[in-house]
């Protein structure tokens, strides 16, 4: 849609123009994404307690040097149940936003280079999923699909498809138009080899970095799915879940809800900061 | 991609509807319809075949929302006569028939296609599995709370877009790397943890708030600060950015000359060129306060349609759900093609350049304006996330 684009565009001056964040925002931001991918992959390192070991003496303890978190309504510890989830949450973006780009980049690809039938085909139909709110298309994939969080992360993946599929399809559109490919149709390159070898490349650098600014909102959708109870089942240590959970001791216990979002936000502001800096460099050295 | 063999066209001709370049077509020619008569003809002639292929897209949009809803009732795993009588069910296989009859499930795909179809027109949604109730109906009276949380939001997301731009455009480093630090944290953050800290403090520590339903304007006010900030976050990035595209105009200088103070030039003068790219945000801002009003009336248990989506999301209530996408899509439609319009009464060029060209190019000519965008023009649908609309799943 129109207005979705232009609006869009005008999004995108925002960041080429040299607003990055400063170094030390950066250097900043990239140890506190370091840690927290450690914390994912190994979480026995920070805490020894289990996620799921329930204590009732111990339970609504507020936070303090034993408990960093906390303790919940079970007597559990809250900060390993964070550093347990972490892992899980984190996979559900990842995932998503790895189904999504593959998705995108393949539909995009078909559009652009499929002919001009493929190309009204599935930018109309992309026209059509952009006019839904990116949630509601995923909880209507949610409702086909049923609860989980294979099928959450599938749900999750189908709603920023047509973003993405967009994006490749107009980066390689003006990939195809440029010199060297004009030269190399010119040589008689076969068609694949030409898509292999330099559509393809000069699409994917774009789009890898869009995938790490995406990231982002795909993490925060997929765990807004995960609180709205669509994710994993209650005893799972996993970030949106615990929020949810929180919700309900919101007047005795704030701290029960209040740390697994602080995680949430703060992943994503650190894989923002990252991104977009990726982002920042990359559009200095092709506007070059 | 499969290997074909290599033509003397490699490529199919799909030129056409590649992205334009700044002066690769040449600036659209003054009379591109070649036509002759009075220049009021013309421009009539123009705009009405611009509304036309404008309004003749949002129905094809329309047309594609309801063809997908129907495909995702039939891709639904089940039989529907299961889902409506639910799982402890006695009812003898003579009621299931009837049921199925009612449905109109045993006739084929593509007549159950046009009768849904025929009864959209006629606004009729279905009814719902669960509920025993028409979708329109339910929908309806869970209208007005989400109206107005939505409303709220927006003033609220516009007010603070407004005050942190013009407080911050353009002035110094520190300044707006505070600017930039708040919206970052508004894009970045979830709006349902938001939501749970605001409730946290200002219902549960200091009891100024009420902790659930939507009585008043004091459960209003929790719910719309949840909503707008992200939103106020993005737009404010926007904002800012106009403005200081704007104060480099040389009408400032101008404005300055005259005597006008700062502050005036840019109230008066810069944040109304600003303004334009915000107009342009409304289609997406639909779609963000419809989809963050599930998560918000989740996190403050308020009526209204997202909490109906949520619940007939959670029992598979696919007429209920179908309902609110459609409408979600409508609303979008609408109101994207009426700033679509407005563009057409504000901008002539658009009247003149667009002859031709698919809808989804229309926004070129303000692209045009700015030379940068030639060196790294790309279709920018996905910088939505770049652009920091991060909130856009929330």
């Amino acid at each position: 849609m129109t207005a979705i684009d232009a609006a869009v565009g005008l999004g995108r001056r925002s960041l080429t123009r040299g607003r990055r964040p400063p170094r030390l925002g950066l250097v900043l931001a990239a140890g506190v994404l370091l840690l927290i991918i450690l914390i994912a992959v190994v979480p026995g390192l920070f805490t020894d307690r289990s996620p799921t070991g329930t204590a009732s003496v111990d339970a609504l303890r507020g936070p303090s040097g034993t408990h960093w978190f906390g303790t919940d309504q079970l007597g559990r510890d809250v900060f390993t149940r964070v550093a347990h989830g972490a892992g899980r949450s984190l996979r559900l973006g990842v995932g998503a936003t790895v189904l999504g780009v593959l998705g995108g980049a393949v539909l995009g690809l078909a559009a652009a280079l499929g002919g001009r039938a493929a190309d009204t085909v599935l930018m109309r139909l992309a026209d059509v999923l952009l006019a839904l709110p990116p949630l509601l298309l995923a909880l209507l994939a949610m409702t086909v699909l049923g609860n989980g969080a294979w099928n959450l992360t599938l749900a999750v993946a189908i709603s920023t498809v047509p973003g993405y599929a967009r994006m490749v399809r107009a980066e390689a559109l003006v990939v195809r138009r440029s010199g060297y490919v004009e030269a190399a149709v010119g040589l008689g390159l076969r068609r694949w080899l030409l898509v292999a070898r330099h559509i393809l490349p000069n699409t994917l650098g774009p789009l890898l970095v869009l995938a790490t600014v995406g990231f982002g909102t795909t993490l925060i959708a997929a765990s807004s799915l995960s609180f709205l109870g669509f994710g994993a089942e209650p005893p799972t240590p996993e970030w949106g879940l615990m929020l949810s959970e929180g919700r309900n001791y919101l007047s005795t216990a704030w701290w029960i809800g209040v740390f697994p979002g602080a995680a949430i936000a703060v992943t994503v502001i650190t894989v923002n900061v990252v991104g977009r800096h990726a982002q920042a460099r990359y559009t200095r050295r092709t506007s070059r | 991609m499969t290997a074909t063999p290599a033509s003397s066209t490699p490529w199919p001709a799909t030129t056409g509807r590649r992205p334009r370049r700044r002066g690769d077509d040449g600036p659209a020619a003054p009379h591109p319809d070649g036509s002759a008569g009075p220049v009021w003809a013309r421009v009539l002639r123009g705009v009405a075949a611009a509304v036309g292929r404008r309004v003749a897209a949002a129905a094809a949009v329309m047309l594609g929302a309801a063809t997908t809803a129907f495909i995702a009732l039939h891709l639904l795993p089940g039989d529907p006569v299961a889902i409506i009588l639910g799982p402890s069910t006695m009812a003898s296989p003579e009621v299931r028939a009837q049921i199925r009859l009612d449905l109109g499930l045993d006739r084929p795909l593509i007549m159950q296609y046009l009768h849904y179809l025929g009864q959209l027109l006629q606004g009729d949604l279905g009814e719902s599995y669960q509920l025993q109730q028409p979708v329109s109906r339910l929908i309806g009276d869970q209208l007005r709370p989400t109206v107005e949380l939505a409303l709220a939001a927006i003033v609220v997301a516009v007010v603070l877009a407004v005050a942190s731009a013009v407080a911050t455009a353009g002035r110094r480093p520190g300044l707006r790397a505070l600017a930039n630090l708040w919206e970052l944290v508004a894009v970045s953050t979830p709006s349902f943890w938001l939501g749970i800290l605001l409730l946290t403090a200002f219902s549960f520590r200091i009891e100024l708030f009420p902790v659930a339903g939507a009585d008043g304007f004091s459960a209003l006010v929790l719910p719309a600060l949840t909503l707008g900030l992200p939103v106020a976050g993005i737009l404010g990035q926007v904002l800012r950015e106009g403005l200081e595209t704007a104060l480099e105009q040389p009408f400032v200088t101008t404005a300055r000359a005259r005597g006008l103070s700062q502050t005036a030039v840019r109230l008066r003068h810069a944040l109304r060129h600003a303004t334009v790219p915000l107009v342009t945000l409304s289609g997406w801002l639909t779609g963000t306060l419809l989809g963050g009003a599930v998560l918000v009336e989740k996190v403050f248990a308020r009526p209204g349609i997202g909490a109906l989506t949520l619940q007939a999301v959670s029992s598979r209530d696919m007429p209920v759900v179908m309902g609110v996408v459609l409408l979600s899509a409508l609303v979008f439609v609408v109101i994207s093609t009426a700033v679509d319009l407005l563009y057409l009464a504000i901008d002539p060029r658009l009247r003149a350049e667009d002859k031709g060209r698919g809808p989804q190019h229309d926004q070129e000519p303000q692209h045009d304006q700015e030379p940068q965008r030639e060196q790294n023009h790309e279709e920018p649908a996905p910088d939505m996330k770049k652009a920091g609309v991060k909130g856009a799943g929330t």
